[in-house]
């Protein structure tokens, strides 16, 4: 590991000014991501500044009704909160899908939001790899990509954003709030995440040196009833290769309102904004709810090792509309 | 900024740790982990090294009360922080209940991811006894209130700590039995074999 000055920021705009514009420099959260990918040799700052210390670890009602969830607010206290639980509870159960309860008691949600894919040619640094070293190749794509993604990828980049937190917040229309040198801004989520084209190492609309301070959830009383759902390799404890969180909102047998989103398949959150089209006005039954996901999942361009991802989706989608709905029949 | 902070650009700095009520005082390199400080400096060798990637849970202490992977977590950003590790949980000669329990259940075969189980299991129960929901909680909503601490609930909220002797039927016996739960979900699970020289 290359060595490294420390700094421990009391205030946001110290914090922002700590870093400066220094490329070399990184905000330390909970260091779950970020010393891992240190002691592997693909993040070699030469400063951290420590944000822990933050006061951005309230969650708090916003004026229209919404919540606001601080950067350094943990995985663990996020997932733990009533209002989180009551009002949104898929992301609630996002939360809790993710990582152990050691690791979510590190994290926080500004370094959840900001890390990085667990490709393996990604965090090994004797390969080439595009996203960590621009133009030197995508080995993922003729080799292992089983847990790839099979939308909205290109021929330079193939890979996942792994977070199960932000997929919920994508399905709630969440906005993320930054600092930078030159002031506050902010950035729906939905935005949040650039299109990967020919440029996958740069991955977010943060701009260079900003502080994410918070993330804003509108109000959203589909929310209520809604669900995440992951699955993997294993049954706990590890990262997924496919989930939905998904709200939905019937009355008479006639789909109100719905949001999902999709995790593990593509560099961002998914938001399923062409299943959400169909299955709105719709009757509440399993064929709509197949034809949503078809109609998200016509975009899909699976690679030879990944087809699977397709049918999981389709299945996932279809398997927990039937049960929201059958909930709000009761 | 924080006055007595570090200001200088110097790659290691002086840091005060307070474990298991006790100052220690000691420069270290900023690349230094908790673990690494409290196993190579501060003779604090009951935290484990397993997979020094946030993996295997060998090394879970706890911070602020909280469990915590010590492979992650950098020394320098530990300060302020109080932090107990195994050697901290006892009071005096008594054990702690998860010990007394792990030892009476024979929660552990080789010993080595037991430290680790011991401090995530004391971190899950105050979780618990503070109402947190699991992945394995059915229905999160505050109004539905806390779950049972049932084998189910014990597995998941566990699931950090990996045993390679497979210890697994035990550990989980001991965590009800410490949070005093009785653990009448068992039915149905294999009857725990041979369990080695543990006992
Ligand atoms: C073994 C293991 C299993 C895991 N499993 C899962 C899983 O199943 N699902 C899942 O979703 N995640 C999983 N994770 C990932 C985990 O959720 C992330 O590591 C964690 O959320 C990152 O948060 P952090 O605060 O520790 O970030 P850090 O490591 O501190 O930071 C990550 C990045 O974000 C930057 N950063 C942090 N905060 C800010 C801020 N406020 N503003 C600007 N930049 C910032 C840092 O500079 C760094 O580049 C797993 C991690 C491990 C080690
Ligand atoms: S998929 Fe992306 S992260 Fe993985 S090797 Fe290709 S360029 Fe790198
Ligand atoms: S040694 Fe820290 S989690 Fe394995
Ligand atoms: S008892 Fe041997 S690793 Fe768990």
């Amino acid at each position: 590991m290359r060595e490294f000055d420390y700094q421990r920021a009391s205030d946001v705009a110290g914090a922002v000014a700590l870093l400066g514009a220094d490329p070399d420099t990184r905000f330390l959260g909970g260091g779950t991501n970020l010393v891992d990918l240190m002691k592997s040799g693909v993040e070699r700052p030469a400063r951290l500044v420590d944000i822990r210390e933050l006061p951005l670890d309230e969650i708090e009602p916003t004026p229209d009704g919404g919540l606001r969830i601080g950067a350094t607010v943990t995985n663990g206290d996020l997932a733990a909160h009533p209002e989180i639980r009551r009002r949104y509870p898929a992301l609630a159960q996002a939360v809790l899908a993710g990582a152990s309860g050691q690791l979510r008691n590190m994290a926080t949600v500004g370094g959840n939001l900001l890390q990085r894919t667990r490709c393996g040619y990604f965090t090994d640094v004797t390969k080439p790899c595009n996203k960590r070293v621009p133009g030197s190749g995508c080995p993922a794509i003729e080799g292992e990509h089983h847990n790839h993604a099979i939308l909205g990828a290109s021929g330079h980049c193939v890979a996942v954003h792994p977070s199960d937190m932000a997929v919920a917040l994508a399905a709630f229309d969440a906005v993320v709030h930054f600092h930078a040198a030159d002031g506050p801004g902010q950035s729906p989520l939905a935005d949040f995440y650039l299109p990967v084209g020919d440029t996958p190492h740069r991955e977010t609309a943060l701009p260079p040196g900003a502080l994410i301070t918070h993330v804003t959830l509108p109000p959203a009383p589909v929310a209520a009833r809604s669900r995440y759902r992951k699955v993997r390799e294993r049954a706990s404890y590890a990262f997924a290769i496919g989930s939905l969180a998904a709200a939905l909102d019937v009355r008479d047998g006639v789909v109100q309102d719905a949001r999902l989103a999709f995790g593990a398949v593509a560099s961002r959150p998914w938001r399923a904004g062409a299943a959400e089209r169909v299955l709105i006005g719709a009757p509440a039954d399993a064929g709509t709810y197949a034809a949503a996901a078809d109609a998200e999942l016509a975009a899909a361009r699976p690679l030879p090792h990944n087809g699977y991802k397709v049918e999981l989706i389709r299945n996932l989608v279809v398997a927990v509309l039937s049960e929201l709905a059958e909930e709000a029949a009761r | 900024m924080r006055k007595k902070q570090l200001m200088t650009s110097s790659t290691s700095s002086v840091i005060t740790l307070k474990i298991n009520g006790e100052k220690h005082t000691l420069p270290v390199d900023h690349r230094t982990t908790l673990l690494d400080a409290l196993r190579e400096r501060l003779d604090l060798t009951g935290t484990k090294k397993g997979c020094d990637q946030g993996q295997c849970g060998a090394c879970t202490v706890l911070l602020d009360g909280r469990r915590a992977v010590a492979c992650l977590q950098l020394a320098v950003a530990a300060e302020n922080r109080e932090i107990t590790t195994i050697e901290g949980v006892a009071d005096g000669d008594r054990l702690h209940p998860v010990q007394q329990a792990f030892l009476d259940l024979d929660g552990f075969q080789c010993g080595y991811c037991t430290p680790g189980q011991i401090c995530s299991a004391i971190g899950v129960i105050e979780e618990h006894a503070a109402g947190w929901p699991s992945a394995a909680t059915s229905d999160v909503r505050p109004e539905a209130g806390p779950p049972p601490l049932s084998a189910e609930e014990i597995r998941e909220r566990m699931s950090g700590n990996l045993c390679r002797c497979g210890a697994y039927v035990s550990i989980v016996e001991a965590v009800a039995r410490a949070a005093g739960v009785q653990a009448d979900e068992r039915r149905g699970e294999d009857v725990p074999a041979g369990k080695g020289a543990a006992a």
